[in-house]
């Protein structure tokens, strides 16, 4: 580091510094370095003003108007509640696509937990290879929500893909999984159960933390394993799986690609996987009706704070910090 | 091919040390076997998507196995002339996309996270609270609003349409890599500040000279994430590029479902299997430090 030249900036005249405590008094330089603060946060400043401040103000009147992108600004009419109104009285495909995403979200998420668990818990130990597992166990969930990955996946649950010959080999008669009702949103569920990597990489490192002193002292008490796992493990870890409740359920109800891609864009066969997103962005960029599109953007977010709330006030009830262990 | 690999080596090597009690060797042996198996199951879809981008159309339909009876290579340079535009000029508009948002990325996020984290200004508990609050706003929620903001200044589709894409990675505004930052700045020891305030340097000296040099990791940490999470973005993309020689690989190999007559469908995969080779070699290449970043930050894969 070639700390002896010093930027000119510098005005020698401020004088030396003489200790940490001095800074703090020095009123002169805590100024210079409010204003530096804000010269360094500038791009981020500028950023949450127009990339997300703005907009979301801009979203909140669209969604009290009639908004469609191809008539003027001058045209554009106030409707007051209306939007909100036909979501949740008038607009059956709106309801569904609020079960679809719940359904999604209730069954993938706690599946890719637990898969991400069990998959950590027998990786959990040091041996040689361990790290090259990790890894390829780990590629799913950078691959995985990708448009070719998307593609692959329905190839291999239509009519004559992967899927059924592999039923074939059993004796069991397959079914064109992606093109019924009843089954395409389950293909997509298992695609995303299948990244369960990024979640197991997080459950290896909290499983790092738990000291092996408890072990002992449980086997010593007479514990199995099962009993091991359920009073040792389980209480060291929650705060980790209640990390991966809260980002894996967030993730969960923004599910869009995979949906896209099975249905072509249109959230079918039959609106069945019509996910929220799909649903916000058919209304807003296909149907160009963005007045309500912004409307079913805003509930969109308040049902995410609501169930990041609830969450987190339920997690006092299972979540168990040991004591001064930062997390 | 992995496992093949890693199966005989580990437990020969692991044996002497575990087999201080007899069942140890045979239980390691045990959960290697279930891992190989689940491995497998894991894998399956990525050899099979390879393996069905080498078959005919014939086979397509026949042969559902992992290896194609006839290697169809064709189905490559099919693909990349599948559409009036070469494929190869779909992979340059992804590249520059994703290249652009690692170097905004990289940038801006490092200056926010250096003021967060070492400068001491008015309302910075406020700005900060902010930030960790847009950490978990859903991009969707924004995408019309920004959507005709970017219109209004005619960025949608101009003479340069990847703009949308790119002015907002300038911004900081994933706050995920400011936060990520931020963490890693702290971790950065005060006194070397402290060193070079006395040797009079002010908060931007301590930037250039301590600060951005130690932020290697962070810096490199960001980048890797950034490209890949890019690479693989389809929303936004899709949203913003309607031109077909603007599309990006994403956005183009949504075409092929359109077409799903069965001499596309080798094309197709064989598109999707080049189009996962950029994630794929980062992944080979920073496996390792892949891994540890979303160990110590939880980042999303």
């Amino acid at each position: 580091m070639a700390l002896t030249t010093a930027p000119s900036s510098t005005p020698r005249a401020t004088g030396p510094v003489r200790t940490p405590a001095d800074r703090r008094g020095s009123g002169r330089i805590w100024q210079r370095e409010g204003l530096a603060g804000y010269v360094f946060l500038s791009p981020w400043l500028i950023g949450l003003l127009a990339i997300t401040a703005v907009p979301m103000l801009l979203s909140l009147y669209l969604s009290f108007t009639n908004y469609d992108i191809l008539t003027p600004w001058s045209e554009v009419e106030w409707v007051g509640l209306t939007n909100y109104e036909r979501m949740f009285t008038s607009d059956a495909s709106y309801w569904h696509a609020v079960q679809v995403t719940l359904a999604f979200a209730l069954i993938a998420v706690p599946l890719k937990l637990a898969a991400a668990l069990g998959v950590a818990l027998l990786l959990n130990r040091a041996w040689r290879g361990v790290g090259l597992f990790r890894g390829l166990f780990y590629l799913p969930s950078l691959l995985g929500g990708s448009v070719a990955l998307a593609i692959v996946w329905v190839s291999m649950f239509n009519r004559d893909g992967a899927f059924n010959s592999l039923l074939g080999f059993f004796g069991i008669e397959g079914k064109p999984w992606v093109n019924d009702p009843e089954w395409a949103l389950e293909t997509l569920m298992v695609l995303a159960i299948w990244q369960f990597g990024a979640p197991m990489v997080i459950f290896l490192a909290g499983l790092k933390q738990v000291p092996t002193e408890l072990y002992e002292a449980a086997s010593v008490d007479g514990a199995g394993k099962i009993r091991q796992f359920v009073s040792v493990t389980l209480p060291m870890l929650s705060p980790v799986i209640f990390f991966n409740l809260v980002l894996e359920t967030i993730n969960g109800f923004q599910g869009f690609t995979s949906a896209f891609v099975l249905s072509n864009g249109t959230g079918g066969p039959v609106d069945s996987t019509l996910m929220y997103t799909l649903n916000l962005y058919i209304k807003g960029f296909v149907d160009l009706e963005m007045g309500y599109a912004s409307a079913m953007a805003w509930v969109f977010l308040l049902a995410i704070a609501v169930i990041t709330v609830v969450l987190f006030s339920t997690g006092r009830f299972w979540v168990h910090y040991s004591d001064g262990e930062e997390r | 091919m992995v496992t093949e690999t890693a199966a005989p080596a580990a437990p020969p090597g692991a044996a002497p040390a575990l087999s201080r009690r007899p069942g140890r060797t045979g239980r390691h042996i045990g959960r290697l076997l279930i891992l190989v198996a689940i491995l497998a199951l894991v894998l399956y879809p990525l050899f099979w998507m390879i393996g069905t981008s080498l078959k005919s159309p014939e086979e397509i339909v026949n042969n559902i196995g992992l290896l194609p009876r006839e290697l169809t290579p064709g189905n490559y340079p099919d693909g990349w002339r599948n559409f009036d535009v070469s494929f190869g000029r779909f992979f340059v508009n992804s590249a520059m996309v994703s290249l652009l948002t690692v170097l905004g990325n990289a940038i801006s996020c490092l200056l926010a996270a250096y003021a967060f984290a070492r400068l001491r200004f008015r309302l910075r508990g406020f700005w900060f609270a902010i930030m960790i609050g847009t950490l978990l706003l859903p991009g969707h929620v924004l995408i019309v609003p920004q959507y005709i903001l970017f219109r209004t200044f005619d960025m949608v589709g101009g003479p340069w349409p990847y703009l949308p894409l790119v002015v907002p990675q300038f911004l900081a505004t994933e706050a995920f890599f400011v936060f990520l930052m931020v963490q890693f700045i702290r971790g950065i020891p005060r006194e070397l500040d402290e060193a070079a305030k006395i040797d009079g340097a002010s908060p931007f000296g301590i930037f250039r000279h301590v600060i951005l040099p130690l932020s290697r990791p962070a810096l490199v940490t960001t980048a890797i994430f950034s490209f890949i999470w890019t690479w693989n973005d389809f929303f936004r993309q899709l949203v913003y590029l309607s031109d077909l020689e603007d599309y990006t690989v994403p956005v183009a190999l949504t075409l092929f479902i359109d077409s799903t007559s069965q001499s596309a469908v080798g094309p197709m995969f064989a598109m999707s299997v080049l189009s996962l080779l950029p994630v794929f070699l980062f992944f080979v290449a920073f496996q390792r430090m892949l891994v540890e970043g979303l160990n110590t930050t939880g980042l999303k894969g």
